[in-house]
């Protein structure tokens, strides 16, 4: 097995076009344990640790830039008021040695449905940036998902990171049997923005891939009293939950069956909708 | 390959280190540095936990050639500090395998947070998983070695 060390992103695009099967490697957190217990056994791994801009995060245009490189806690500590959705979902992603390496460029690379970081990225509407030798795309996330732990990342591309608007009230939630190291059994996130009086939601654990409940944002971005601010209906919150639910695809498995996922969504969709409109009526925009 | 980097203050040279090999087994058997335990391999339990320039991290999820260069601590390297003392004093070793991966992260919590609550124990130390002692001698041994 070859270890490729790039020093610069010119030098692991190139590294990545001429080894289209080495695996990029980050903060290892996904990577290593399969190489540990022999799931996987590269050709090469391409380390992604010494290339400076991944692990970077600006401003471009209206939006944020934030490098696939930069780990769980420095969303967290860096972040956290820019970016709270993905903020609170860091939080909750396994232990504070986890959260120092693990990065979001991670999180998509393994493009796993249970992955922490989808949801608020979902419901932020967040781009995925995506190079190569050939050049640069940018994808929405929402399109990025292709399967269970596949996405559209061709083989002599890497991430390079994503870009948010940031803003809006977010939120997320997530059901496992405690709060550290648990793979969610479901989670969701919500984003609402009074400047577009837009609604955007993320399903995580409850399909194949990690996905949107475009129905219920459509629904909901309709019935919400953007003007006044005024209380959420019950019967608002209770359908925005059903079609929450209905979007997504659960299966039985070890963490939870799929009828308990249904209705654990739509109580976190309930729950996550009331929080993030009492920030807005509490604090405004 | 050929792993240089620093462990403990002292530039150290790995030979044969094969490209997929984690950094824990890097300590372990070709360094002769076996504080840091091996129990899971896959991040849960975090008895190999290290510094790595400064971080805790599971060396047990770095991999070799990830560390060339940077700067390493085990366990070896705060030895004999109050942390190790408090344990001791507060009866919070039993086998001893979560011991050393418990030392670096309270060591570490404390260079950040020198009087941290209980909740905050608790979350630094969730990463560190102990099969014997139940966490209360553990949680004892932490403020301890806040008092002291
Ligand atoms: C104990 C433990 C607990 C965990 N808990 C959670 C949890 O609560 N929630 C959660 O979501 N995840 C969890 N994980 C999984 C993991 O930590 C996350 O998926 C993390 O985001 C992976 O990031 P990484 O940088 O460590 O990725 P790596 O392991 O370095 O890489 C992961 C994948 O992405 C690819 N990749 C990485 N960077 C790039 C890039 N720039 N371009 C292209 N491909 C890339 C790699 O080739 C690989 O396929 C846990 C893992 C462990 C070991
Ligand atoms: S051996 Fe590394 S975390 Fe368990
Ligand atoms: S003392 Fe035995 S695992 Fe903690």
């Amino acid at each position: 097995m070859d270890f490729l060390r790039p020093s610069t992103w010119d030098e692991a695009l190139a590294a990545k076009a001429a080894h289209p099967d080495a695996v990029p490697i980050a903060g290892g957190t996904d990577v290593m344990v399969e190489l540990n217990f022999d799931r996987r056994r590269p050709p090469a791994l391409l380390d992604l640790t010494r290339v400076a801009p991944l692990t970077e995060w600006g401003t471009d245009g209206d939006l944020l830039r934030v490098g696939a490189g930069v780990s769980y806690r420095r969303i967290i500590e860096e972040l956290g008021s820019r970016l709270p959705g993905l903020a609170m979902a860091s939080r909750t992603v396994g232990s504070p040695q986890i959260r120092n390496r693990g990065t979001v460029g991670g999180n998509l690379g393994s493009a796993s449905p249970a992955g922490d970081a989808h949801p608020p990225l979902l419901a932020a509407g967040a781009l995925v940036e995506l190079a190569s030798v050939r050049g640069v795309r940018r994808v929405p996330v929402d399109g990025f998902f292709r399967g269970p732990k596949r996405s559209v990342l061709e083989p002599d591309e890497l991430i390079a990171g994503f870009l948010v608007r940031p803003g809006g009230a977010q939120q997320f939630a997530k059901v496992g049997t405690r709060n550290a190291m648990v793979i969610a059994v479901c989670s969701f996130a919500l984003s609402l923005s009074l400047e577009t009086r837009s609604v955007g939601t993320g399903i995580g654990s409850a399909a194949p891939t990690p996905l949107r409940a475009t129905e219920a944002e459509e629904f909901l971005s309709r019935e919400l009293d953007w003007e006044a601010r005024g209380p959420v209906p019950p019967s608002v919150a209770q359908r925005f939950g059903e079609l929450v639910a209905a979007a997504a695809s659960p299966i039985d498995d070890v963490r939870g069956t799929a009828a308990y996922r249904s209705h654990a969504l739509s109580v976190l969709a309930r729950r996550t909708l009331a929080w993030a409109w009492k920030g807005f009526r509490e604090v405004g925009p | 390959m050929r792993l240089n980097c620093t462990v403990n203050g002292e530039a150290r040279q790995a030979d044969d280190v094969w490209a997929g090999e984690s950094l824990l087994y890097v300590l372990r058997e070709r360094l002769g540095l076996p504080g840091s335990k091996n129990a899971c391999e896959q991040g849960e339990c975090g008895s190999c936990t290290v510094y790595m320039d400064g971080t805790p991290v599971c060396a047990c999820l770095v991999a070799a050639g990830q560390a060339e260069g940077r700067d390493v601590v085990t366990v070896e390297g705060i030895a004999d500090g109050p942390v190790q003392q408090a344990f001791l004093a507060a009866g919070a070793v039993q086998c001893g395998f979560c011991t050393p991966g418990l030392v670096v992260a309270v060591h570490d919590l404390l260079a950040r947070d020198s009087a941290p609550t209980d909740p905050e124990i608790r979350e630094a130390l969730a990463g560190n998983l102990c099969r014997c002692t139940g966490y209360e001698k553990i949680l004892d041994a932490v403020r301890l070695a806040v008092q002291r």
